[in-house]
């Protein structure tokens, strides 16, 4: 792990993984959605909203698990100070944000026709809303340390601190009576019929790889953006007269 | 009396945000991406 926390390895690896994650997931995300949208049939109970699913599920699997990220990340460059690690937790951050709310909006328009209501406030829902306001923190946290110049300890905290949020999602729909339904997939086990389960699982997989290919296009903005400042401030500095 | 809700309208929403929602961010993570490393490129060759 230690060997890719080299910016020029990591370059190397990425400059030909980000087209490839961003291209597989965009094929594999629009064969999984058009599966779900014309394929699958509609669901005794939910009807034809039961489609939302393929979008919802990733959208929230990938928001608690980006900030999974950030934690581990920010664990990393605690331990071992790799600034490619808190490099990697700013770059998870706007996709794991965005995905986030992707995740409360189609969850809203998903909540209209099956429990008769847009919002609840209930456990599930306001943990979930809880970690998009956490994530606009980190961003904000983030920037203003790499704007001032000062170390990414503080945002590190912050995204440690923040991961107890992960686990009360989680739990949130066994803990507290909610309108959300339980778990349908745990380890090993899934309530959902295979029609429904592929689709999914494909769709997730595509996310993924969507997300995976965000980040690293991210990480290489944010380094190059690095690179370029350090680069003007040598020269600025070699220009500058002698006193 | 039940509301008549047309559960297609539904769905279509949630795939208009959803899937336009992640096609922005992949657009402009991109391109973000490509002009920060066309702005570092030329800051080594000034």
């Amino acid at each position: 792990m230690h060997g890719f926390a080299n910016p020029t390895r990591f370059l190397r690896l990425a400059r030909w993984l980000t087209p490839l994650c961003l291209g597989l997931g965009l094929l594999l995300t629009a064969g999984a959605l058009g599966w779900g949208l014309f394929v699958v049939p509609p669901d005794r109970l939910m009807g034809e909203t039961v489609r939302i699913l393929f979008l919802h599920v990733p959208f929230a699997w990938l928001g608690m698990g980006g900030w999974t990220g950030i934690a581990l990340s920010s664990l990393a460059y605690l331990v071992w100070r790799h600034p490619l690690a808190a490099l990697s937790a700013r770059g998870i951050a706007v996709p794991g944000a965005v995905f986030t709310a992707l995740c409360l909006i189609t969850g809203s328009i998903w909540g209209r026709p099956t429990w008769g209501t847009w919002w609840v406030w209930d456990g599930r829902l306001t943990s979930m809303l809880v970690l998009f306001f956490l994530y606009m923190a980190y961003i904000a946290l983030a920037q203003a340390a790499a704007r001032e110049g000062v170390s990414a300890r503080i945002p590190a905290i912050f995204g440690l601190l923040g991961a107890i949020n992960i686990p009360i999602i989680n739990r949130s729909v066994v803990w507290w009576n909610s309108l959300h339904q339980p778990p349908s997939i745990t380890m090993g086990k899934s309530a959902i019929d295979a029609a429904f389960l592929v689709p999914l699982l494909i769709s997730t997989l595509g996310f993924s790889l969507l997300f995976g290919g965000i980040v690293l296009a991210r990480m290489r903005a944010l380094l190059a953006e690095t690179q370029a400042e350090a680069r003007l401030r040598r020269k600025a500095l070699e220009l500058e007269p002698a006193v | 009396m039940r509301e008549a809700l047309d559960q297609w309208d539904f769905v279509i929403a949630a795939y208009a945000i959803g899937v336009g929602g992640t096609l922005a961010t992949v657009t402009w993570s991109w391109l973000a991406m490509v002009r920060a490393e066309a702005r570092s490129r030329k800051a080594r060759g000034r």
